[in-house]
């Protein structure tokens, strides 16, 4: 017997062991039903495989830059009002695009330092800069760091908020996670019709109550011929339902535009029925919301006041007496589970900016479950025939090729289940390339030692000369391929990264197998013949 | 067993049949990219919609097509799938709305359900979700309060079964007899009906996604063509690398070529087929590049040419064994690997055959050509494939 056989066998049996605690953990039982159990219970199987849903959102963010540019101007009027500053405009000329820049027409010249003093004391994250031009303009703009401090927050905020969303809706393990550049990727296993989830994200869910100032009226034009086509300043015309009383399925109603509340004095919101026994929203303000709903309600009684939501009027009631912290939105025919979701959302908070779907991708179970049962059928199709291929082509050597074949099985598994890694079709797919693969070393090293036997050389020492010539080229090859592996894994998405995942662990196990446990098993077999026997390859 | 006893093939004497060989599968696969089929794209890369229906029956294409065109979708594109009764409606991106990216797939569900009664669901497309607050608010066990838990679990059972027993359709409602309880069964018909069909699958790209993948398939497919010249110009040298390259390049033009022609659609897994084929047609090139390299040591006085012939023929057995292996597991999961895989096994089917094929007939050739020209161009000693490590040997050995 050679020396070191015996830590070599512990190494390869420990190796065995864990990588077989790795795929099954501690099964509850042995048989086959407890250990399928367990198996499951290791190995995580991606989307396209248990069924689910895949989504792709985009945060547009520059609606979340476009609140704080707003809020900007309005802090800038305020400013040169008390500072005695005149302009004759502000405004954003290109909100869409560039929402970070803020336009100031007419500063008389004598300002100029003034007004870069006010700018540069009141909004430190803008910065100011006069234009050339006869009309005295200036440019406010956003600077840079704050644009994407402003962005990521917006990202991980939405982030944060569609989870709890999520969670609410009780579907079991999601995962929400930034994707790309301000995209953010959601996957809910075992959903397979995203509709009702999809709305539930989406809505922005920014609630306000402002003054009803007249309406509604049948559209927008009628509305603007009542006040001889200028519309009263500070006031927005939004659209809503149609009152009950009406044939209208739109109708438009004039509000102000600043709010009296809005969603983040929301303290709790619950489903409920209004009087009629509809279903309704009720809410609960929170103490410094509900004093400003009050002071404000005191000095409206007799006014009309609109519950808006996301720009649409949903409700629009008298004020009676002064409110302090409870409201109720309902009309608008809410089905029951409408307004159990509009509760939730209102409850998990507002979106910070509006998010579309750039990518949707269902799979049903049944499609799963196909899936699963073609790669597996393909994957022991493949490894038989493997198996057997080798066991015929190099008879007793096969038996030891096939033994790394299995043991890189096991360790490529347990590699999945001790990382939690998961487990796609193309995985899948990996596991049986890997298997294809795999044997090229133990092909490599066979040749080899069949090439130096016919040189002449002696069993112990063709096998010892065939390991140590393959070797470089093993390492070559292997080296290669995992560059490939690791691009795959950079760049690819969902299931292409489980195939790069797969097909890494399957060539690190390979190197083990082919390069460690084939030669120990092979001076195994040489140490128990005699000189000069032949050796079965 | 032994299927090559010591082969002595020329195989270098061959070049100009391997030449034409690959210059006619090259043109052809470019002239179908040109002018033919275009380089397919997959709705990974196109954008739009695709919908999986599952029928009860064989289902009637022209049906289908009517049926569709009612509601204004007169561009869907209907592939009935192989000997089954599915249906594969693929949208083009022009037909799917950005604003609201899953209209076409509610256009095509509503469009299929052609015996709906009123305020009836469908069972066979309706979620567990959608099953399970119908059940909470009909109540048909009388469950009161802490009702809800209970129903989700039936209607992910009921959903279960269609989905893992039944295959996604049910034919008829008295198949839940076993699944559910009496009371809830008959709400279930209160509430419901059964299409002839079920959407198992579900592809939607937006424009925006297509072009971003785009670009990250192609930088993926760059970069790693760019990671396998280094590490071959580090290991060999720069020639070395050149070839591993153009050979490379010259399977997935190739197998790129097999999809035009064949016109399959290339999806973000066929990419990652196509980069496994890169690593596997590399891995069997570098197989012979170690040989040449070893033999160039032992055999300094023979010509490249000789050389190169000698080597790949003394790694033909390992190449013709590892390929037939790798081919066989691959062609399992052609045939066997289902539907989803098809586009993935298919290319490394097509890869494998020319993996193998080019590192004898492409690769090694290249080497000897270039050693021609350079020698004819400045009568330059013959190289020697030193490495990169050999070459620090050299120069620690100087200093």
């Amino acid at each position: 017997m050679n020396r070191g056989f015996g830590w070599k066998l512990i190494v390869i049996l420990g190796t065995l062991l864990i990588f077989v605690y790795g795929i099954f953990g501690v099964p509850g039982g042995l048989s086959g039903s407890a250990l399928l159990a367990a198996l499951q219970n290791r190995i995580n199987l991606g989307l396209d495989l248990k069924g689910g849903t895949h989504l792709i959102l985009q945060v547009r963010v520059n609606d979340a830059i476009n609140v704080d540019s707003d809020n900007a101007i309005e802090i800038l009027k305020a400013g040169m009002r008390s500072a005695k500053i005149d302009y004759s405009d502000i405004s954003k000329p290109d909100a869409a695009n560039h929402p970070e820049q803020i336009v100031v027409k007419g500063v008389p010249s004598d300002s100029s330092s003034e007004f870069r003093n006010l700018v540069q004391d009141k909004l430190p994250e803008y910065d100011p800069n006069s234009l050339p031009g006869p009309n005295n303009a200036w440019t406010v703009t956003m600077k840079p760091t704050a644009v994407t401090d402003t962005e990521n927050r917006a990202v991980t905020q939405a982030i944060e908020t569609i989870r709890n969303r999520i969670d609410q809706l009780g579907v079991s393990e999601p995962i929400i996670e930034e994707h790309g550049l301000h995209q953010i990727l959601v996957q809910l296993p075992g959903v397979d019709d995203p509709a009702r989830v999809k709305s539930v994200m989406q809505s922005t869910a920014m609630l306000e109550i402002k003054q009803q100032l007249g309406g509604p009226f049948p559209s927008q034009e009628a509305a603007l011929q009542e006040h001889n086509g200028v519309l009263p300043p500070d006031s927005i015309l939004l659209p809503g339902q149609g009152s009950p009383g009406s044939s209208e399925a739109q109708q438009w109603y004039l509000v102000s535009r600043v709010s009296a509340v809005r969603g983040k004095d929301l303290r709790d919101a619950q489903p409920s029925r209004d009087q009629n026994a509809q279903p309704s929203v009720s809410f609960t303000l929170s103490n410094e919301g509900g004093q400003r709903f009050y002071d404000f309600t005191s000095q409206h009684v007799g006014d009309s006041l609109a519950v808006v939501l996301d720009n649409r009027v949903k409700e629009v009631a008298n004020i009676k007496d002064p409110i302090r912290d409870r409201g109720e939105i309902s009309g608008g025919r809410m089905s029951e589970e409408q307004a159990r979701d509009l509760a939730l959302i209102l409850r998990s908070g507002a979106l910070p900016a509006g998010i579309t779907y750039l990518e949707e991708r269902t799979v049903g179970p049944s499609l799963g479950t196909d899936s699963i049962r073609a790669g597996i059928r393909a994957a022991v199709v493949g490894m038989v025939a493997v198996l057997a291929f080798m066991l015929i082509y190099y008879r007793w050597a096969g038996v030891n090729a096939d033994i790394a074949l299995i043991l890189n099985l096991i360790i490529l598994l347990g590699f999945l289940g001790f990382t939690g890694a998961t487990l796609t079709l193309p995985g899948i797919a990996g596991v049986i390339l890997t298997v294809g693969m795999g044997v090229d070393s133990n092909v490599l090293i066979f040749e080899r030692i069949r090439e130096e036997l016919r040189n002449g050389k002696t069993p112990p020492s063709a096998v010892e000369q065939g390991f140590s010539h393959a070797l470089t080229t093993i390492i070559d090859t292997h080296v290669t391929t995992i560059v490939s592996a690791i691009i795959l894994f950079l760049f690819g998405t969902g299931p292409v990264k489980g195939f790069a995942v797969t097909l890494s662990f399957g060539l690190f196990a390979n190197l083990f197998t082919a390069v460690f446990v084939s030669r120990v098993i092979f001076n195994w077999v040489l140490s128990r013949k005699r000189v000069g026997e032949a050796l079965s390859i | 067993m032994e299927f090559f006893h010591e082969p002595k093939i020329d195989f270098l004497g061959k070049k100009w049949y391997f030449l034409a060989f690959s210059l006619i599968f090259s043109l052809a696969g470019i002239l179908s990219m040109l002018f033919w089929h275009g380089i397919p794209e997959g709705i990974d890369f196109r954008g739009g919609t695709l919908v999986y229906v599952r029928y009860t029956h064989r289902p009637n294409v022209n049906q289908v097509r009517s049926q569709l065109d009612r509601v204004g979708l007169h561009n869907a594109r209907i592939q009935p799938l192989l000997n089954s009764n599915d249906l594969l409606i693929d949208l083009s991106l022009k037909e799917t709305s950005e604003q609201e990216l899953d209209r076409g797939k509610t256009q095509i569900i509503q469009a299929l359900q052609t015996n709906a009664p009123a305020g009836q669901q469908d069972l066979n497309n309706a979620s567990a979700l959608a099953i399970g607050s119908y059940l909470t608010e009909k109540d048909p066990l009388h469950l009161g309060a802490d009702a809800q838990q209970r129903y989700s679990q039936i209607a992910q059972a009921v959903t279960g079964y269609r989905d893992k027993q039944k295959g996604g359709v049910l034919s008829s409602l008295d198949e839940l007899k076993g699944v559910a309880d009496p009371a809830v069964l008959r709400s279930l018909q209160d509430g419901f009906f059964l299409s002839d069909f079920g959407v198992y699958q579900v592809e939607i790209v937006g424009p925006q996604v297509g072009t971003q993948l785009k670009k990250q398939a192609a930088l993926a497919t760059l970069y790693s063509l760019a990671g396998m010249l280094v590490y071959l110009a580090f290991r060999f040298e720069w020639i070395y690398g050149v070839a591993a390259v153009v050979t490379v390049f010259h399977d997935t033009l190739i197998t790129v070529g097999a999809f035009s022609l064949t016109n399959k659609p290339i999806s973000l897994t066929v990419i990652a087929a196509i980069l496994t084929l890169i690593g596997y047609s590399n891995n069997d090139t570098i197989v012979v590049f170690d040989r040449i390299r070893e033999n160039l040591k032992l055999m300094r006085r023979e010509k490249l040419s000789d050389i190169v012939n000698r080597s790949i023929n003394q790694t033909l057995s390992r190449t013709i064994l590892t390929a037939g292996l790798t081919f066989l597991t691959v062609l399992a999961l052609f045939l066997f690997g289902g539907e989803v895989l098809h586009g993935f096994s298919f290319a490394l089917v097509i890869g494998i055959l020319i993996g193998t094929y080019s590192s004898i007939a492409i690769a090694a050739p290249i080497l000897v050509a270039y050693q021609d020209w350079r020698t004819k161009r400045s009568q330059t000693p013959p190289m020697v494939a030193a490495g990169g490590a050999a070459r620090r040997e050299k120069a620690k050995a100087k200093a």
